[in-house]
């Protein structure tokens, strides 16, 4: 049953990844290619922890993987910002 | 195919891929950004070798602190200067890596030779003495106290770069205020940062870790935080630099102190080894983190402090 879980979450992580990437190669320019990667990975990241913690026995040690996500969570947010901080800094320069 | 090689292998051909781009990218920016993924890369290598010791290294110092001061490198190039030219021709391209894949040929065939001939393995060797060393980390061991004079003069090689730097770096300029965002982010990573590096300082005695990944760490908190205009409650000015030769000074003065006893230079007490190289491991991890630090910074100890920013204004 653990394991029908893991595996329903780790595919759905492999699938926000995946639809990350398309968005990072697809999408027209640096604003929503951004939107779309730190939206699916953060996503997909914590589906891809949930699924993995499931499979640790140790307690102690599934905590981790999560603290681990948390942390992700918000280094990718400030650098989300500061990557679109300086596009519309560039774009003012250039107006 | 078993999974693992399939994992393996697929690492191979990324390293060797990302070694490329990194090396022919006609962007410098892209060449350096693929250079850290590179760092990453090898990190996971060396962890999938069974190195963890190494991996931590790489990750910490090849990735990080190194990709952070090629990008500031890059940064006080000339604005323009971002393409370089001309770029080799194929044909020493092709010269170039028929030479190293050879190369790294015969080096293997070297090292199988060497592996295939009877002697005492350097392996068993060390676990023979492990419990003289005073700490139960092999690697710790090795480079703490069996081969100590190898890491005493990586700490002297450090601190004759950082006294270089200091010498010759330019003052860098300023860089742009982040953002609130940023700097909340800082100020709740920076003690994750410090928590950290203390831990793999301990640990190093026992587990993965030690001096090096823990300096490298402060380094990285040290930087972020000056990189928002601040010291907190990292060092500057006369204090950065005293704290940039007491890895060395320390290391050397341990190994002069235990000559007092009937030791060789370097040859730490049976009973009182783990805390020797407790305290040199302190310092040491205190210095690289200095001097990493004041490397980034050019070599300026008081540089982008927003104190001093309006002094200028």
């Amino acid at each position: 049953m653990i394991d029908l879980l893991s595996i329903f979450l780790i595919a759905g992580g492999l699938f926000f990844y995946c639809a990350g990437t398309v968005g990072l190669l697809r999408l027209p320019d640096t604003l929503s290619r951004l939107h779309a990667v730190t939206k699916a990975d953060n996503l997909g990241l914590g589906l891809l922890a949930l699924g993995i913690a499931l499979q640790i026995g140790d307690p102690l040690s599934a905590v981790k993987v999560l603290l681990i996500w948390l942390l992700v969570l918000a280094a990718s947010a400030a650098g989300g910002q500061l990557i679109a901080q300086h596009v519309v800094e560039q774009k003012e320069e250039t107006k | 195919m078993t999974p693992i090689i399939l994992l393996d292998t697929l690492l191979a051909i990324i390293l060797l891929v990302l070694a490329v781009v990194a090396l022919h990218s006609e962007n410098l920016r892209q060449s350096i950004f693929v250079f850290i993924v590179f760092g990453l890369v090898t990190a996971l290598v060396w962890a999938r070798l069974g190195a963890p010791d190494v991996a931590l290294a790489e990750a910490a110092i090849g990735s990080g602190i190194a990709g952070a001061l090629l990008l500031a490198a890059l940064r006080d190039r000339q604005p323009g200067c971002e393409h370089i030219e001309p770029r080799p021709s194929w044909q020493v391209l092709t010269v170039t890596y028929l030479v190293i894949g050879v190369g790294l040929t015969a080096s293997w065939a070297f090292l199988d030779a060497q592996a295939s001939r009877s002697g005492p393995a350097i392996g068993e060797m060390v676990q023979a003495e492990l419990a003289h060393s005073g700490v139960s980390n092999p690697v710790t061991a090795v480079l703490l106290n069996f081969r100590a004079y190898d890491t005493l003069l990586e700490l002297a090689v450090l601190f004759a770069a950082l006294i270089g730097v200091m010498a010759l770096g330019p003052e860098r300029s300023a860089p742009q205020a982040a953002g609130p965002l940023v700097s909340h982010f800082v100020a709740w990573l920076t003690p994750l940062l410090i928590l950290a590096a203390g831990y793999l300082l301990w640990v190093g005695a026992h587990a993965p870790g030690g001096a090096f990944q823990a300096g490298a760490l402060l380094a990285a908190g040290g930087i972020i935080v000056r990189l928002s205009g601040k010291s907190g409650i990292f060092p500057k000015g006369a204090w950065l630099r005293v704290l940039a030769a007491s890895g060395y000074g320390v290391f050397l003065f341990v190994g002069l102190a235990v000559m007092a006893g009937d030791n060789a230079f370097l040859q730490y007490p049976s009973d009182w080894a783990g805390s020797l190289i407790l305290l040199i491991e302190i310092f040491a991890t205190l210095s690289i983190a200095a001097s990493l630090l004041l490397v980034y910074l050019g070599g300026y100890p008081n540089a982008w402090m927003e104190d001093k920013e309006s002094q200028h204004a």
